[in-house]
């Protein structure tokens, strides 16, 4: 059962040869050839629903491109393929765009949970790696100096809006105790983790603090912990199912907590307006890094451009589109000033300056992070609307949130 | 201790759902000695069927099995005749690859003529409670239950109290020997997969009202289905409800007292235990009893 040596020596080569293309970066290619984008997408699985969202934003900012001639001039293809939320597929996925597609550039997949291990072949072959979804602490923990995260705060901070608002109420109104729950995810738990330090440290008493598994079999003991700790204050490291299921065991039990935010959900416009039921959204609060009504330099245009494209309301774009969008905007952007799509000159540019987005202006530190911060929106009368800080609200904060329909 | 009972209350409850589902799945193993790695899904299509005609036509979930479960049967009896049937060697290891291929025909199609967004079934009593020993308890799974223990007598009756039944025991007992006897064997596997593809149209109603589904949550859901016939004994009609209150009561206990992390790994110890202890689950029958 001896192997042949030349087997082995065979294999060998081919490992090499495999990692032998560390510092390849994709070339540039010649001035006005058409370049192929490649991304990994979640079209199935448990992040299909933003794995679609995704593409739609891809998809609007490759034709604006080519419209106005193209990537410094080279004409864009998108090359999307399937990973089925797949933390294992994501990194054969990026492997194949490079290697046998040979794509010119790559953008990133959903969720820090894919993009983590995405970003580490990625940065192997010295590809640039903006990406609009993951934000998680870990994806800036490994020293990688190829990524940079397209929304305007770091996962961590988007609650940091929430509790800056608590904090700021006079002392008679000021909330005493809080609840928090979440999933064991990259993309929620550092979220209501940072939340729960600062409100701990403003004053705020834990009265109930768990987290959960990203598939539990079943959500209602979970939020049955939070409505027996009957705090005055719910925080929820949710994605749009657990979002849901919380909301309606609260409904179920008759507990109204004066506010409630959930980090994914009730970002969700219609969707979770349907399943809630519309009465219950009202003083619902989410963070939010892009709104379709916010000021950012092209969002009206990108807003217009979407709805024209793929039909519904403004109010029904999905955040995921417009951070996918904005990863094209930093992108095309950064190979203005660096006046080059080789991805070393692009991932230097993107290490320094501003960039305009239709999040707001971005700039990326040395490990990919941005610098901004999430703002807080809150459902009012049927709709989703900016109330803090101050300079992105457009309305003021409804407190204490009104009862669930009984 | 108010905590505890009530999880004990919910795990028992919601138990029921996933018996019922999980019910299909054992009695297809029993019948054909197939593993249909497809129930899972055919439990989400279920429940998209009902949300279709919900959304259509305006009416109770509940309402909807009048159409669904029929529908379901005949569907399901369609793909036993044109997939499982020709399966002649190695069954038990093609069905797998065979059924995983429906459950994935499923969900792209599923993905196709509803997008992968989440949707769930809407009533009236889904966030309606009453109050019981200090805390509140949902109607919906009250109502649920109900259901799920109605379609279970049911089956329990088609299976001891009918001739049908009785050739699906006999089936289920030795395949060879029920030939022997004039059942025809062919016509009982399609009919029995009929029966479990509409038990899981009811389950996948219930499951719709108390949980957002896409079409792609059909994985999370034939995995623990698969666990709870494993426990309960493979082919095992009672030890699908048995392994089902166990899983539901030990995970939504272990969340109260100690941590929903740890919940699932909890009923794995207990999995685990009863699988060294008797390796056929707990009212599984040992092969060489069988033959």
């Amino acid at each position: 059962m001896r192997k042949p040596v030349s087997l082995i020596v065979a294999g060998l080569g081919l490992t090499l040869a495999a990692c032998g293309g560390s510092s390849g970066g994709g070339g540039t290619p010649q001035s006005g050839t058409p370049i192929t984008i490649g991304v990994s997408v979640s079209l199935t699985g448990d992040f299909s629903g933003d794995g679609k969202a995704l593409v739609q934003g891809y998809d609007l900012w490759a034709q604006d491109i080519n419209a106005k001639g193209g990537l410094l001039g080279h004409k864009v293809t998108m090359k999307y393929v399937d990973d089925a939320s797949s933390t294992q597929q994501v990194v054969t996925n990026y492997q194949n765009l490079i290697t046998q597609d040979k794509v010119a550039l790559v953008f990133g997949p959903f969720s820090s949970l894919l993009t983590i291990p995405a970003s580490t072949v990625v940065d192997r072959y010295g590809y640039a790696f903006p990406e609009p979804a993951g934000g998680g602490p870990q994806v800036f923990s490994r020293g990688l100096h190829s990524i940079f995260f397209v929304q305007p705060a770091a996962v961590e901070d988007n609650l940091v809006s929430f509790t800056k608002w608590l904090l700021s109420l006079p002392a008679g109104q000021r909330p005493a105790t809080a609840a928090y729950a979440t999933q064991n995810d990259p993309f929620t738990q550092p979220q209501v983790d940072k939340a729960k330090s600062l409100l701990e440290a403003g004053g705020i008493t834990t009265a109930s603090y768990k987290v959960y598994g990203t598939e539990p079999i079943d959500w209602t003991p979970l939020a049955q912990q939070v409505v027996n700790s009957n705090a005055d204050v719910v925080i929820l490291g949710t994605q749009e199912p657990d979002g849901v299921a919380f909301i309606k065991v609260f409904q179920q039990q008759h507990y109204n907590p004066k506010a409630l935010v959930e980090t994914t959900g009730p970002d969700q416009g219609k969707d979770f307006a349907d399943k809630v039921g519309a009465a219950n959204t009202e003083g619902v609060m989410v963070p939010a890094g892009w709104w379709s009504s916010a000021k950012a330099a092209g969002n009206d245009k990108f807003t217009s451009e979407f709805v024209a494209k793929y039909g519904g309301a403004a109010g029904d774009i999905s955040a995921d589109a417009a951070e996918a969008y904005s990863v094209g905007q930093v992108v095309d952007q950064a190979s203005a000033k660096a006046n080059s799509i080789d991805n070393a000159a692009l991932i230097s540019a993107l290490h320094s300056g501003t960039y305009q987005t239709i999040q707001g202006p971005m700039a990326f530190d040395s490990t990919g992070k941005p610098n901004g911060s999430s703002f807080l929106v809150q459902w009012q009368n049927g709709l989703t609307v900016p109330v803090y800080p101050s300079s992105a609200a457009v309305a003021q904060p409804e407190f204490p949130k009104p009862n669930f329909a009984a | 201790m108010t905590l505890v009972l009530e999880a004990v209350l919910l795990g028992i409850l919601t138990g029921g759902v996933y018996a019922l589902m999980a019910s299909g799945l054992t009695l297809i193993f029993g019948v054909m000695r197939i593993i249909n790695v497809g129930h899972g899904a055919l439990v989400v299509l279920g429940a998209y069927l009902s949300f279709a005609l919900v959304r259509s036509l305006n009416i109770d979930p509940l309402l909807s099995l009048v159409v669904t479960m029929p529908a379901m049967f005949a569907l399901g009896a369609l793909l036993q005749v044109v997939f499982i049937r020709p399966l002649k060697t190695d069954r038990e290891a093609l069905s797998v690859l065979v059924t995983y291929a429906l459950a994935l025909g499923i969900e792209g199609l599923l993905g196709y003529i509803f997008t992968s967004n989440y949707v769930q079934l809407k009533a009236w009593y889904e966030t309606a409670s009453f109050p019981i020993f200090g805390f509140r308890i949902a109607y919906v799974y009250v109502i649920g239950f109900g259901l799920c223990l109605a379609i279970l007598a049911a089956m329990f009756w088609m299976l001891y109290r009918t001739s049908f039944g009785g050739a699906i025991r006999a089936t289920m007992l030795n395949r060879t020997a029920a030939q022997l006897i004039g059942v025809n064997v062919d016509r009982v596997s399609a009919l029995a997969f009929g029966v479990g593809v509409a038990t899981a149209a009811a389950g996948g109603v219930v499951f719709g009202i108390t949980n957002s589904f896409n079409p792609g949550s059909h994985y999370d859901l034939i995995s623990r289905l698969l666990t709870i016939i494993v426990l309960g004994g493979l082919g095992s009609l009672r030890g699908a409800v048995v392994g089902a209150l166990i899983m539901l009561i030990t995970t939504d206990v272990t969340a109260v007292l100690i941590s929903p992390v740890w919940a699932s790994f909890a009923f794995f110890v207990i999995l685990i235990a009863v699988l060294i202890v008797r390796p056929q689950g707990l009212y599984g029958i040992r092969v060489r009893d069988r033959a």
